[in-house]
């Protein structure tokens, strides 16, 4: 079990590492949802697969889709046809077939072991993290819920046009 | 029950992660590539609490992760909604064209 995490750290660094070199932001998205995966990889060699989910629901699934969309969103430009074409270079997605090809070989070989050698660590399941989440962290869910809230209502308010952006003292001296 | 990857090592890559995404905010001139390091930074502190909550076998650090899951979300929906507006006023999404900082 040591080796299979070695490469999944390697295959983290380097996706993250191309990350943060990229030039085109659709490439780096694609290299961090790599990331991601080998990271829930690590999760669940840690004995954490509930957490391990969560990183490829809502990280992988929801969040890079919302950087994704507004990516869309931004190049509307004439560059989207160049880039268009370049998206589907060979050279740009041979690295990201690669590093979760080296994903996928871990998952069949972990599939293909035996029932009660796929973690020796032991197990904190989906129970306990819910025992503990909805016991003593209580408090810490209401104020997640909280920040969820103020982050809806902040996004909705922070997105809506507006014609002239002017401080209000800076309308009040404009006339006179 | 003997750990089978050593803790120092799951935080060493949890460090390494860390110190990646510091370099992609810093060296980065464009807002939505410091966003993503900073996810990247994100990603770092919810695998240390994760390692550290499977090397004592506590639930804890999954549920800091779960906080900071929840958290990642509302800031990259706030992040995400300046990034548009920051766009659709200034038409540049280059730090150093934003320095001024004017309304």
């Amino acid at each position: 079990m040591d080796i299979i995490f070695y490469i999944t750290a390697f295959v983290t660094l380097s996706s993250t590492l191309m990350v943060i070199t990229r030039h085109n932001p659709v490439h780096a998205l694609l290299y961090l949802v790599i990331s991601l995966l080998s990271l829930s990889v690590i999760f669940f060699l840690l004995g954490a697969p509930f957490a391990a989910l969560l990183e490829i629901i809502i990280y992988a699934g929801a969040i890079m889709v919302l950087f994704i969309f507004v990516i869309m969103l931004l190049n509307l430009g004439k560059e989207t046809a160049k880039q268009e074409k370049e998206w589907l270079k060979p050279k740009v997605w041979i690295g990201p077939t690669i590093l979760s090809a080296i994903l996928l070989a871990e998952l069949l070989f972990l599939i293909t072991l035996p029932n009660n050698t796929i973690s020796s660590q032991q197990t904190v399941d989906a129970k306990a993290v819910a025992i503990s989440l909805f016991r003593p962290y209580l408090i810490g869910v209401e104020l997640a819920a909280m920040l969820l809230m103020a982050g809806v209502v902040g996004a909705a308010h922070i997105g809506q046009h507006k014609k002239t952006v002017l401080h209000r003292f800076l309308k009040e001296e404009e006339p006179s | 029950m003997n750990p089978s990857v050593s803790i120092e090592m799951v935080l060493l890559l949890a460090g390494l992660l860390f110190v990646l995404g510091i370099v992609g905010v810093i060296i980065r001139k464009n807002i939505i590539f410091m966003l993503l390091s900073i996810e990247v930074m994100l990603n770092a502190a919810g695998l240390a609490f994760v390692a550290s909550g499977s090397h004592w076998g506590q639930p804890d650090g999954q549920v800091m992760f779960i906080f900071i899951l929840a958290m990642a979300a509302a800031e990259v929906s706030i992040g995400l909604a300046l990034i548009l507006q920051t766009y659709h006023q200034h038409k540049s999404l280059d730090i150093d064209t934003l320095k001024e900082m004017k309304g």
